[in-house]
């Protein structure tokens, strides 16, 4: 136990790390499947073992190798960082027992050994995002789970998941070289990459031209990642076209850790400059916030693909992150991560159940999807479960992100800005009605209304999820007391 | 029973009902309506006993789930809640009769999703009516918006989907733009949203934010259907009578009434309202709705959108007793609430036995019908003139305390809106029961087919005795069946002796608005 304990903050990265190349040596889809599945499950439970532990010791600091900081690299887990490596496991854990079923149908058996090698190094990529404390460690496991990515894309069944794939990897690539260009003026002006040591020495050389720079690259970088409006355009195309277990994966945790390196790298390596306050670009960065809800609300409104209508959902979703980080305050910035635990919940979930429908109708365009709350009972009230969510109808995830967001704005006397985060969830509802009515007022085609609903295996996991955001939303607070003080902490870095 | 264990009860038993519903099936027809008539008869009971307790001084309470650090869903008793939930419980069993013979003689397809979520909605409703603070009435009054959703849309013709679109965009557009951000500035500013005698803003927030606070708060609460706010309760009338009667004329809109005064009394307090002056422009703006809605309703024909109409302007009666921000007025608000709860279902009862069984919609079309149909014309005319305001009926008593409240706060204006609009009621309600009984029959071609359609029966089993067309034995006589009638004859009693119980619900509630 005591080795569990000391090296917890490794494990969960190199547990699937390691475990992805013998996916390859099997060369047998379910073999690796069982084996992937195996190790998110164990995974899972690591990362459980982590946030209790940080939750009751603090912040835990794991020089790699034994060598020291800032010349080693430095594994470093605050609540933050824990809550965002319980996230992305945990989808992991229900997203690859539900990737089985619907793996199989979408994608030709001779490459499912591969899906689950990728799935495992994009675990390992992402987890290694959440918990490293080197910023030029970042780049890597930044890249380790973008060529993953690109890989799981690719692998969607319709031909044109190529084209999406291609572009995602040029913006993608942009987007890592330019924080890598960011971070290497960074240790040009410095000569560190650990992270609490560039937090000590930027101060000093904060005036610089170069520190500006850099910070620009390192936002405009990020905001590519993670799908800052108007820097989204790779994501819509890549989510419709990856396979439904890739999107809802993907959908539930990337974006998700690309605004977790961002916080990281504003609150943290830039916590003493406060760079928003500083450098005044906090209304820029809020600007673009709203501008996303909106623009990727709207959009959402006029698509026919329901898949892809949920993706610019999530460019919206991603503009309330960013806007609770913008704001300032605490309630806001748990608001901005809390959000990103409850947006995993309710889009993985969501993307599952579209997975189900794809599963047996073969498509997920609205049209062909009339009259499915009769053919699909079950699949179509979890995607009317999730829609709420979407919404932020009350007794769901979405009303807490809200509450939180809402509070941290009018805290601060910005009701205009309050105001309009409620009128960007009005967008939602419109988007999400018209496929409730499509689904249970309109009577479904010809010759199919017969009911036939999606295997077990897949409505499990589904739910499972879905049960998560409702749990979550009537008792948030575990999630509350986490973000809180994990907002706490952040800002007390800027202070 | 600890009282305790009984609100959780009276939750949990519409809840509980409405999963049985959901998995009893729909091959049976009869276990489905036993099911519906027996949980709406134990959740009376239930909350009956509780009225006992709360009339006896106890103020029990219990936290379901705390929700976000420092705030919980909470249910505490009080006589304000205490009165709404007992009418929509008990008419809701009234109701759940008059569905079963409505919903049958109207052959209406999905009845399990009906009555599911009517149960769903009754359950909202009394949630509403035991929160023990602002979150928990948010939570229930959305869950209430979206279970009544799927009645209003419920036929799934074009129509009732745009109307259901309507439905939705106005109350919950209304209630996260406006309704949920005054919460969240409320706890902001306060720290807290417990509901408490004397409100918990004063002193805790400046003037001018108490104000906007307020404006925030009514228009939020759409339910209320305060103008411009209004157009959903039309829009709601193509669902099936039943729920136009029950949830529209009492559990959906008197959540809304109720919560307007509820925030006025607890959150804000009526001294402070009274002090600060942010509910007088309200109360203008209640005086117009009321007087406008009524002129709107004289120039609806079709019955429903007429009733639709009323309701919006008997709504505003209870908005402008809590706008006058003293306890004479926001006592007649509550006696209003019950007075029209009753009333108004009569009417809407009426009108239902009317479509379906005599296949009319218009009142134009409706000369002479009241020869035909003479209890049900007779029920209608002693409803009209309890909404009308005339004793010996309930209706009387809370325009009595409204207009009191007008004058004691030397607001005279408002005595002349209440008067205008009791002339009006009469000017819309009147002839529909006069031109009943003494117009002339239009001689109609199509009226002879809905006959012969109806009596033969073609496309339906042979009806049960209960649904059977009552015709006492005289010649065109063809009256709803008793399963129709016996609901209307029996609310219409209500209207009757509630003008002898109204002192007594004052002094239940006295506790609140004693003095």
């Amino acid at each position: 136990m005591t080795f569990l304990a000391e090296h917890i903050a490794v494990l969960v990265v190199i547990v699937p790390l390691m475990a992805a190349p013998l996916c390859v040596v099997m060369r047998c889809g379910v073999a690796s499947w069982g084996w992937a599945t195996l190790v998110a499950v164990g995974n899972f439970f690591l990362s459980i073992v982590l946030i209790q532990h940080v939750m009751t010791n603090g912040t835990i600091v794991y020089d790699l190798g034994g060598w020291e900081g800032p010349w080693g690299i430095v594994y470093r887990v605050d609540e933050v960082g824990a809550l965002v490596v319980l996230i992305i496991s945990a989808i992991a854990a229900i997203v690859l027992p539900y990737a089985k079923e619907s793996i199989e149908r979408e994608i030709p058996k001779e490459r499912h050994y591969l899906a689950y090698c990728m799935m495992l190094l994009c675990i390992a990529g992402l987890i290694g995002m959440a918990v490293t404390g080197d910023a030029f460690n970042l780049f890597v496991f930044l890249e380790v789970s973008s060529l993953a990515t690109y890989v799981l894309i690719a692998l969607g069944s319709d031909r044109r998941a190529l084209t999406a794939a291609l572009r995602y990897l040029i913006l993608g690539t942009l987007g890592a070289t330019f924080y890598v260009i960011g971070l290497g003026m960074l240790y040009m002006m410095t000569g560190s990459l650990n992270m609490t040591d560039l937090a000590s020495l930027l101060p000093a050389v904060q005036n610089t031209g170069t520190v500006h720079v850099a910070l620009a690259f390192i936002v405009v970088g990020f905001g590519l990642k993670l799908a800052l409006f108007p820097l989204h355009v790779w994501l819509p195309n890549a989510y419709t076209f990856a396979p439904s277990a890739v999107t809802a994966f993907l959908a539930a945790t990337a974006t998700k850790v690309a605004v977790y390196a961002l916080i990281r790298l504003i609150f943290t390596v830039f916590g003493d400059v406060d760079p928003l306050e500083s450098y005044g670009v906090r209304p820029a960065v809020m600007v673009l916030a709203i501008a996303g809800m909106f623009a990727g609300s709207l959009i959402a409104i006029y698509q026919s693909n329901v898949k892809r209508l949920l993706a610019y959902s999530s460019v919206a979703q991603v503009g309330y992150m960013i806007l609770g980080i913008s704001i300032g305050n605490a309630p806001a910035m748990a608001g901005g991560i809390i959000h990103m635990f409850n947006h995993a919940l309710m889009k993985g979930s969501l993307f599952m159940a579209l997975g189900c429908v794809f599963y047996v109708i073969g498509s997920v365009k609205l049209e062909d999807m009339a009259g499915l709350g009769k053919r699909m009972p079950l699949t179509a009230a979890a995607i009317v479960g999730g829609g709420f969510s979407l919404i932020g109808v009350p007794l769901t995830v979405g009303f807490i992100s809200k509450f939180y967001l809402v509070q941290g704005a009018l805290t601060e006397g910005m009701w205009p800005v309050a105001l309009l985060i409620m009128l960007s969830s009005l967008l939602a509802v419109i988007y999400v009605w018209r496929v409730v009515e499509v689904m249970y007022f309109r009577s479904p085609a010809i010759g199919c209304e017969e009911r036939s609903e999606a295997p077990m295996s897949l409505l499990v996991p589904t739910y499972v999820l879905l049960g998560a955001a409702f749990w979550f939303g009537i008792d948030a607070t575990f999630t509350g007391d986490i973000a809180m003080s994990a907002a706490q902490t952040l800002l007390g870095g800027s202070k | 029973m600890s009282p305790e264990t009984l609100i959780l009860l009276s939750l949990a038993i519409p809840f509980v009902g409405s999963l049985l519903l959901l998995f009893s099936g729909p091959a049976s027809a009869n276990v489905r309506d036993g099911l519906t008539v027996i949980t709406a008869i134990v959740l009376f009971g239930v909350v009956w006993h509780l009225i006992q307790i709360v009339d006896a001084g106890g103020r029990p309470s219990v936290t379901l789930v705390e929700m976000l650090p420092g705030l919980s869903i909470t249910f505490t008793l009080e006589p304000l809640g205490m009165i709404f939930a007992g009418i929509a419980s008990f008419l809701w069993i009234v109701t759940s009769f008059y569905a079963f013979g409505y919903m049958r003689g109207h052959h209406e397809t999905n009845q399990t999703r009906f009555f599911f979520c009517f149960a769903i909605a009754i359950m909202s409703a009394i949630g509403i009516a035991f929160s023990g603070n602002m979150l928990t009435l948010f939570v229930f009054y959305e869950v209430l918006t979206i279970s009544t959703f799927p009645l209003v849309a419920h036929s799934g013709t074009d129509e009732a989907r745009r109307a259901g679109r309507v439905y939705l965009g106005i109350l919950i557009g209304t209630s996260i733009t406006f309704l949920l951000t005054a919460v969240i500035w409320t706890y902001v500013e306060v720290g807290t949203l417990d509901f408490r005698q004397g409100g918990i803003l004063a002193g805790n927030a400046p003037e001018g934010v108490i104000a906007v606070l307020f404006g925030l708060y009514i228009y939020g609460i759409g339910k209320a259907a305060l103008m411009p706010f209004h157009r959903w309760l039309p829009a709601a009338m193509v669902a099936p009578t039943p729920v136009s009667a029950l949830l529209h004329a009492v559990a959906v809109v008197k959540a809304g009434v109720f919560s307007v005064v509820k925030v006025s009394v607890f959150i804000f307090g009526l001294d402070t309202l009274q002090n600060t002056g942010a509910s007088t422009w309200l109360a203008y703006v209640a005086a117009a709705t009321i007087l406008l809605s009524s002129l709107v309703a004289m120039r609806k024909d079709n019955l429903k959108a007429r009733l639709a109409y009323s309701t919006i302007s008997q709504l505003s009666y209870v908005v402008l007793g809590a706008m006058l921000a003293t306890n004479i007025g926001a006592l007649g608000s509550t006696l209003h609430i019950v007075m029209h709860a009753f009333g108004k279902i009569t009417l809407f009862f009426c009108a239902g036995a009317i479509i379906v069984f005599a296949h009319k919609t218009e009142i134009s079309d409706m000369h002479g019908l009241g020869r035909k149909m003479p209890v049900t014309f007779f029920c209608f005319f002693i409803a009209a003139l309890s909404i009308i305001g005339l004793p010996p009926l309930g209706g009387t008593w809370s325009k009595w305390y409204l207009a009191l409240a007008a004058a004691e706060t030397d607001q005279v204006i408002f005595i002349a809106v209440l008067m205008i609009s009791s002339l009006l009621n009469i000017a819309y309600l009147m002839p529909v029961v006069l031109y009943g009984y003494f117009g002339k029959e239009k001689p109609a071609a199509h009226d002879a087919h809905d006959h012969g359609h109806d009596d033969h029966g073609h496309h339906a089993p042979p009806e049960h005795p209960l649904l059977r067309h009552l015709t006492f034995g005289r010649p065109g006589v063809a009256e709803a069946p008793v399963l129709c009638l016996a609901p209307i004859v029996l609310t219409t009693v209500g209207c009757f002796v509630l003008f002898f119980y109204a002192d007594r619900i004052r002094i239940f509630l006295d506790p609140v608005f004693g003095g």
